[in-house]
């Protein structure tokens, strides 16, 4: 009952997506203001609808209901709540539902918070969100219906993927479609504006938040990822260059470039056509990124769905959503007049430098992601792509963007003085260059690319350092004033500082455990001590125990440095035996540091000769300097969008609720 | 200064012509130094590869071809039902990595051995690697 009530409630959705989009473009078109308020109720029955139904499904998987199709699939009665919950969007069909819950919740926020954008754009804007959501809707009731009933009803379930039963990964796919949807509204609005053929200032105020608020949710998200395959495939790599990190990571590059452009395009009225285009490329981009998910057409160790049908419906949006975009802008764009001139050094161009950069490298990702399908395509031959590309041809840009980053950042607008930028400068950059000669001096080996990128991430933190003395006017006043100035300084711009150190502090931990991870694999017996690194590891020996859905057993490690015991790890091997079959996984050991992680793996145990068990074990161990370094850096990251979000200057309906708190908190300034 | 519209879109233009062109070298570099070959089984010992020549092969684990728990390194046999390659890896294997299922080894032919440097296995009950649905050529007997 409650199924069908979801599927129903679904059904109603696409109608009201339909109307939703028809009625509002169609009445900016002919100008009948009364058709075009009816984007803001459509959109929140929209959200109504689809939150309506996606609470039927958790119910379904809450209450463990078997007679649902994808309930059977991907649960199971004795599994912990929290993996219930999070079984409803770990498979195709829910993803989808998730999807559009979100893309559903933001046309409802900006026809909730966006009572002063101009009825037009605004009726656009919701109407392009909402043929989006048809699009999908489409796509779930036609090929991936997730209410789908099973007759008759099995007794229990065959419960989720044991590797997604973690909390990393539970809440992965939702920050990533967080920021991938919203980017939808992103696009919306720049297709509103290539509608109505007009960009300004105002326009790009609205556009930014949702930029903001969808780039910090990829981030989180891509982060969550990268966290979860360190700890949970058992070798302590963080990123793979997979098709599918690719197809979240190229959105975040063009969502970055897209943030940068649609500042100039608010300050100083240029870059108009550009920033459109980004908005275009990077929603096209999240399109793209579902379709290599859930089409499976790229070989991938992510790849938990294929099916071609699918795969053609999504190929079908796809080239709707992006041709139309694009042949829309071919044919409006040039209408677009930018108006702020600028010189060559001026904060613009460093703006323009970093999209550059953001969509080279993107470009280069892309190439490198798509390459093995046109190669079999072309000459029938199977090839992948991995790491070795992607450090060749992506690492270069970000270099540069790392050598260009606090020199832009610190360029004033319109007209910049080289001479004068530098001189602010000089001490971060002969700090960073003394930080890079310290590690290679210290660093035993010869790679030079540890001491370059402490190099660079000192540089990019030290230059967020020298602009924040400079707001604060250091040294030229006094303390107090330091103080008063940057307790004024804008959110937007803290938001700027603490995103970019946080870029350094990525770049740091990156560096680190690629150039000095120190690594050992050998068998050992309970009680044998082994050297790894500065450090020394005594195994203990292995016990066996019974957890909720699976039995595991669990090696135990002391850890001692100088003789000091410093660490105590515990990896284990569970067995799920409610799955189908039953399934293994590895559960690596780790002892989190602030300068090290000591990670260490349970291999399979040792037989002797006729299968007698000789006691000891393959052991694995690793140390991985500085590797919380890559996700604190993205929680930096993703807390300055956070932030920046909070600028009233660019809260949706800004200008109204503004001018009340000024009237209200006056003395301004 | 500050430029003109046209001049600036000359020096725009030029920008980006810069990056495109960046790009594409390092991208067709990296094309010709990293790309890897994949291939089935039966390919794999027909062509024989140099030593050095980094390579994909992907197919079924044998059942019973498994063997763990010999020291650090794991054994197992890839077949595409015309052919099969005894693979080694030192490291760890995925989790849902089992036999009669499909895998992907990536690493180097040396001596009549695959020497794994990387181990992909299916990722759900559903998932076969797609490679090597394509290159199977018989199904397996008794199915």
């Amino acid at each position: 009952m409650i199924a069908e009530l979801g599927h129903f409630a679904l059904i109603l959705a696409f109608a009201v997506s339909i109307a939703g989009s028809v009625a509002p473009l169609y009445g900016a078109h002919r100008g009948w203001s009364d058709w075009m308020t009816l984007a803001t109720p459509a959109a929140t029955a929209l959200f109504a609808l689809v939150c309506l139904s996606f609470a039927a499904l958790t119910w379904s998987f809450v209450t463990s209901d078997f007679s649902v199709r994808l309930v059977v699939a991907n649960s199971h009665s004795l599994k912990p709540m929290i993996y219930k919950i999070a079984g409803v969007w770990g498979n195709h069909e829910g993803s989808l539902l998730l999807w559009v819950l979100m893309l559903a919740l933001f046309g409802a926020m900006v026809a909730a918070f966006g009572r002063n954008i101009p009825t037009g754009l605004k009726a656009r804007a919701l109407g392009v969100q909402s043929l989006i959501a048809c699009g999908f809707i489409a796509f779930m009731l036609f090929t991936s219906n997730p209410f789908e009933r099973l007759f008759p009803a099995p007794f229990d379930g065959a419960d989720l993927n044991p590797l997604l039963q973690d909390p990393g990964l539970a809440f992965h796919p939702p920050f990533l479609y967080l920021g991938y949807v919203g980017l939808s509204m992103a696009f919306s609005f720049a297709a509103a504006a290539l509608i109505e053929g007009r960009v300004d200032a105002a326009w790009a105020r609205w556009v930014r938040p949702w930029a903001l608020a969808a780039w910090a949710a990829l981030t989180v998200g891509i982060g969550l990822g990268s966290w979860w395959a360190y700890y949970e495939l058992g070798w302590g790599g963080f990123w793979f260059w997979d098709p599918v990190e690719n197809a979240s990571f190229m959105p975040w590059l063009a969502a970055i470039a897209l943030l940068h452009s649609a500042i100039v395009v608010e300050k100083r009225s240029s870059l108009k056509n550009w920033t459109i285009l980004m908005a275009i490329l990077a929603f096209s981009l999240s399109l793209l990124g579902t379709f290599i998910v859930r089409s499976g057409v790229l070989d991938s160790v992510h790849a938990f769905a294929v099916d071609p049908e699918r795969g053609v419906f999504i190929l079908l949006l796809l080239v709707v959503a992006i041709g139309g975009s694009l042949a829309l802008y071919a044919w409006r764009a040039p209408s677009l007049k930018s108006e702020g001139v600028f010189a060559p050094v001026s904060r613009e161009s460093g703006l323009i430098l970093n999209n550059l950069l953001m969509m080279s490298s993107c470009g280069v990702v892309f190439a490198g992601t798509m390459a093995p399908l046109v190669r079999e395509a072309l000459t029938g031959a199977k090839i992948s792509v991995g790491a070795p590309f992607f450090d060749l041809a992506f690492t270069p840009f970000m270099v540069l963007l790392a050598i260009a980053l606090p020199l832009g950042a610190m360029t004033p607008w319109k007209r910049g003085d080289a001479g004068k930028v530098l001189s602010k400068l000089w001490w971060a950059a002969a700090a960073a260059l003394g930080a890079g000669a310290l590690v290679w001096g210290v660093q035993t080996g010869t790679s030079p690319a540890a001491p370059i990128a402490m190099a660079l991430a000192a540089w990019v933190a030290l230059g967020v350092a020298a602009e924040i003395a400079e707001r604060a006017k250091v040294g030229s006043a006094p303390l107090a004033e330091n103080w008063r100035r940057l307790a004024r300084a804008p959110r937007a711009d803290w938001g700027k500082w603490v995103a970019h150190f946080g870029l350094g502090v990525t770049i740091w931990g990156v560096a680190a455990i690629t150039a000095w991870t120190v690594e050992d694999i050998r068998v050992a017996r309970p009680g044998e001590s082994f050297a790894l690194g500065a450090y020394e590891v005594t195994f203990d020996g292995v016990t066996r125990a019974q957890g909720p859905n699976y039995v595991y057993e669990r090696g135990e490690f002391h850890v001692y440095r100088d003789g000091v015991q410093v660490a105590h790890v515990y990896p284990e091997k569970r067995i799920y035996t409610e799955t189908r079959t039953p399934t293994p996984t590895t559960e690596a050991g780790i002892d989190n540091g602030f300068t090290r992680d000591l990670y260490l793996v349970l291999g399979d145990p040792q037989v002797g000769t006729g299968g007698v068990p000789t006691g000891a074990w393959a052991v694995r161990a690793y140390v991985k300097p500085f590797a919380n370094w890559i996700w604190g850096g993205a929680i930096l990251m993703a807390l300055g969008g956070c932030l920046s979000l909070t600028d009233r200057r660019y809260r949706v309906g800004a200008p109204t609720r503004a001018a009340q708190a000024h009237a209200a908190m006056a003395p301004a300034e | 200064m500050a430029m003109t519209r046209k001049k600036r879109r000359i020096m725009f233009l030029a920008a980006g012509a810069l990056a495109m062109t960046g790009a594409t070298a390092l991208a067709v570099v990296g094309f010709r130094e990293s790309i890897v070959f994949f291939m089935p089984p039966a390919e794999l010992l027909a062509k024989a590869p140099g030593p050095e020549q980094r390579l994909r092969v992907g197919g079924m684990v044998v059942e019973g071809s498994v063997v763990r728990g010999q020291g650090e390194t794991v054994r197992f046999t890839l077949t595409d039902y015309e052919g099969s390659v005894e693979v080694a890896f030192a490291g760890v294997l995925p989790d849902l990595f089992s036999e009669g299922q499909g895998a992907v080894a990536e690493g180097y032919f040396r001596e009549g051995r695959f020497e794994a440097r990387e181990v992909l296995a299916k990722h759900d009950e559903k998932y076969m690697p797609r490679n090597v649905a394509d290159t199977l050529k018989t199904p397996p007997p008794g199915t």
